[in-house]
């Protein structure tokens, strides 16, 4: 599980900026995270709360805005929203790959 | 922390160390900065360190005001950016560095024993080997005589591109080089950090299922060499290579293949040549 790792990297990336402007506490980090990112968001929320001790982040909530991938059938056209790489179209049942729900990034932090 | 595979601690019980060698060094991470030193001790006692220390804020609990700041920061940057001047590097200096990742047990270390072995005498190897716990991999390493590095990630379940940066400043490798990085054992994790490398191979040994690459999608589509282990266990095992390549192919299309069997060296000739030929074309 690379969580913990992601969990830091986001606490560092929202302290650094909240430090920027001064501010004395983070309540809420909001994080943009794509259906096929390879993050597990409960694992993620597990390790966030432990990520925070001791920052000026500690307490904080995370807000994760999930973002599906998503397909379009090369042989009939169909578009539709997917949480998976490999997928069947639901129009034709040709095989399809997911494009994007790569997404892993800290939109916006909300602070004191 | 995570139950899956004991990863969990903040990145402070990393160790980089060299056989043969009786100091090591350690990277702290203290909040926002980091740090490494290096010290000297004995190995026949068990030690610990702790920096915690109290911190006193002010919490206040009126979040009616709070102020919202954009930032739209890609969370791998840190990594990515570090990643890229490894690369940067790798390229000044013409060296060749292979990303091995796979699960554990699927014969890399052996791979890498028998490459070194066969083509020491034209190729200059080095190599840094991840893993949570021992000097192992290293000795074996060390023992067909490349240069090695053992970085030991603690709780940590992947290799990340400041480790590499690390352990690369202490293992020096020279110019016209392969640097060959063991990741850990993991399926999962190392698929989304860039090293810096060239080339991420992934390996599949064919006593695991012919369906891996669907079932771990990532690791299969971030690489682009996909090395078939074990083929010399074939007849005993339920096992079909066509079937594991048609799934990789279908999860990334541009992948090449390699069957081999690195303990008895069938279809290593392939592999060999390969790497003789990125060498010279890097």
């Amino acid at each position: 599980m690379h969580e913990m790792s992601i969990a830091v990297s986001i606490v560092d990336i929202a302290v650094k900026t909240a430090q920027e402007a001064e501010a004395q506490k983070i309540n809420a980090i909001t994080v943009e995270l794509g259906a096929l990112a390879g993050v597990v968001p409960e694992a993620l929320e597990f390790c966030f709360e432990a990520a925070c001790k001791e920052t000026i982040a500690e307490g904080a909530k995370l807000e994760l805005i999930h973002l599906p991938a998503l397909a379009k059938c090369t042989s009939c056209g169909f578009e539709f929203e997917t949480d998976q790489f490999l997928n069947v179209c639901p129009e034709c049942k040709a095989q399809v790959l997911a494009a994007g729900g790569q997404e892993l990034q800290v939109k916006s932090i909300n602070v004191d | 922390m995570c139950d899956t595979c004991g990863c969990g601690e903040h990145e402070d019980k990393i160790t980089y160390q060299r056989p043969g060698q009786t100091s090591h060094s350690h990277t702290h991470t203290h909040g926002d900065h980091e740090h490494t030193h290096e010290h000297n001790h004995d190995h026949d006692h068990e030690h610990d360190h702790n920096h915690s220390h109290e911190h006193n804020h002010t919490h206040p609990h009126d979040h009616d005001h709070g102020k919202t700041i954009q930032i739209e920061t890609d969370v791998m940057q840190k990594n990515n950016l570090l990643a890229e001047r490894n690369r940067g590097f790798f390229e000044a200096r013409n060296i060749l560095t292979l990303n091995l990742v796979s699960s554990p047990g699927s014969g890399k270390t052996t791979l890498l024993e028998k490459t070194i072995q066969q083509l020491k005498d034209k190729i200059n190897f080095y190599v840094i080997e991840g893993d949570q716990q021992t000097l192992r991999d290293a000795e074996r390493i060390n023992a067909v005589g490349a240069p090695v590095i053992q970085v030991n990630t603690g709780n940590g379940c992947h290799l990340d591109a400041s480790m590499i940066n690390h352990a690369v400043k202490e293992l020096n490798p020279a110019a016209d080089s392969v640097l060959l990085i063991e990741n850990v054992g993991n399926l999962v994790c190392p698929s989304l950090f860039d090293l810096g490398e060239a080339h991420k191979v992934v390996i599949i040994s064919v006593t695991e299922g012919d369906d891996k690459p669907l079932k771990y999608p990532t690791m299969f589509r971030n690489s682009d060499i996909c090395i078939i282990n074990k083929i010399d266990l074939l007849p005993y095992v339920d096992f079909d290579v066509q079937v594991c390549k048609e799934y990789a192919l279908q999860v990334n299309r541009g992948l090449q293949f390699f069957e081999l069997s690195a303990s008895k060296g069938e279809g290593m000739e392939a592999w060999f040549k390969w790497l003789k030929e990125q060498l010279h074309s890097e």
